[in-house]
């Protein structure tokens, strides 16, 4: 598996597409930095990039290479080897090429540049979600054999977690104000990876006093040890639930 | 050596394979022929295990191949379109297979030599033109001496001296006693190369013997005539039931 995994993934890297992002990475956190002396403003700013581009990214990209593979991935179960073998060597490599297209675009300047601790978490989390979001398109191209109706799916996904999420957040917040609702949202939030990223984020950023009492709450429980656990713990699950779903259809699946 | 007992496979509401029954044995080898649609690709997708058929089982060497991937390790197959990662070079693709088949003999690189792969292993995959690509599906196919080899139109794409190195090929490999199996609409390439013909239509085997037998029943001496007439025959048989 590890040489499957070897090649198409220096496959990957050499594509047009990885270029561009990582080079689309590099240009913008650099021109954050010359826009602001403040790392820890600079890493805000960059925030909104890795909550938007980066699943975006991830998911449309992953679920085209899917397809534009599918002859390919044909080929090799033709061969002596188990699905489960292809699909998960198929995956290592698209995601080990998005994560390091993402090091280096984002990883490099930060670190140049000294974001702080700040820096440390935001590459944590956009790794994590390039992960989760290469799963959901994994997910997305199992489940139909027609390329376009894979892509809708995949920016189906993004546009739920991205947009539609906390508009319907917001409104049973605000619907159900009179109530303490502090465990609720953050039970809800553990069901959005974007949100959870960014609520990570915006506590290290140590800017939480912005969301009052229940910024407070947030603090509270995110600060503690347990807290940074939970939120990894539940990024980790929102990366194998959707691999997972998509491994058990791919097995039975007609090619 | 392949048995495929009584498949039938349905892609929603289409038949695509309706009850096919077929004994493969080695040292034969077989023209699949019938019009597009007709479920020629979907039989070799099930036979590979890339198709799971909706009922009906098939047998290699006696054991079911429903969730078994080892007896692929006798198959060689050569895909009709071959696409590959755009930036792999053909040495690296050629790499992986090896290392995915982990062949415990020599592998079978005359292909490679004959079709002067061997000089362009550097090259990638995006600057090959069709008939090359196909030209590394071939040698694929024919790399790990597998007793069983499936050529899905082979010769589609090819220039005449390559279809004459392929064709010797395949004549050599028959004659060493494997079992061959070859899709194709070009009938004149099939009749040097096979001993019998599996006819399909509609998901059905519509005849399935010897070329002499088929060419007998028809009374017809060339393949292609023969294939007409059986198809001609077939036509009003079924426009008498109907």
């Amino acid at each position: 598996m590890t040489r499957i995994v070897r090649y198409i993934f220096i496959d990957i890297l050499r594509t047009r597409f990885t270029m561009l992002y990582t080079l689309f990475l590099l240009v913008s956190t650099f021109a954050l930095f010359h826009l602001d002396s403040d790392p820890g403003k600079v890493v805000l700013s960059l925030l909104n990039v890795v909550l938007m581009v980066v699943p975006l990214v991830s998911i449309v990209f992953t679920t085209i290479h899917f397809f534009n593979s599918y002859e390919f991935i044909e080929l090799m179960l033709a061969q002596p080897v188990a699905r489960r073998v292809v699909f998960l060597g198929e995956y290592m490599a698209v995601a080990f090429s998005l994560c390091s297209a993402f090091l280096v675009g984002a990883g490099v300047p930060l670190l140049m540049f000294g974001g702080g601790p700040g820096a440390w978490t935001l590459l944590f989390s956009g790794l994590m979600l390039t992960l989760v979001f290469v799963s959901l398109a994994f997910l997305s191209s199992v489940l139909t054999r027609d390329k376009a109706k894979a892509i809708g799916i995949a920016l189906l996904f993004w546009f739920y977690f991205s947009l539609i999420y906390d508009g319907l957040l917001l409104w049973i917040i605000y619907s159900f104000a009179d109530y303490p609702l502090e465990k609720v949202t953050l039970a809800l939030i553990a069901f959005n990876p974007v949100d959870l990223a960014r609520i990570v984020m915006l506590l290290q950023l140590d800017i939480s006093a912005l969301m009052g009492y229940t910024g407070a709450f947030y603090k509270n429980f995110f600060g503690s040890n347990s807290g940074i656990l939970f939120s990894a713990g539940i990024l980790v699950i929102w990366v194998l639930t959707p691999l997972w779903i998509a491994l058990r259809v791919f097995t039975r699946k007609d090619l | 050596m392949i048995s495929v007992e009584n498949i039938s496979k349905n892609f929603g509401r289409l038949k695509a394979l309706n009850g096919v029954n077929l004994q493969l044995s080695p040292g034969r080898s077989y023209a699949l022929i019938g019009p597009n649609g007709s479920g020629k690709t979907t039989l070799i997708k099930c036979i590979l295990g890339l198709v799971v058929p909706t009922s009906g089982d098939i047998l290699f060497d006696g054991k079911s191949t429903l969730g078994d991937w080892r007896y692929r390790e006798r198959i060689g197959y050569m895909p009709q379109i071959g696409r590959y990662p755009e930036n792999m070079r053909i040495g690296q693709l050629i790499d992986m297979m090896k290392n995915i088949r982990k062949p415990t003999q020599d592998t079978d690189e005359e292909l490679i030599e004959a079709f002067g792969l061997d000089r362009m292993m550097d090259k990638r995959m995006h600057a090959l033109s069709g008939g090359t690509r196909q030209k590394v599906s071939a040698a694929l196919a024919f790399l790990f001496d597998a007793p069983v080899l499936i050529l899905d139109e082979p010769t589609a794409g090819l220039d005449p001296v390559s279809v004459e190195i392929l064709k010797e090929k395949v004549l050599r490999e028959k004659r060493l006693g494997r079992l061959i199996v070859i899709s194709s609409h070009i009938l004149s390439d099939l009749e040097d190369l096979t001993s019998d013909v599996i006819y399909m239509y509609e998901g059905k085997i519509q005849f399935d013997d010897t070329i002499e037998a088929l060419k007998r029943d028809t009374n017809e001496s060339k393949l292609s005539k023969a294939i007409a007439t059986l198809v001609r025959q077939r036509e009003l048989i079924h426009s008498v039931i109907d």
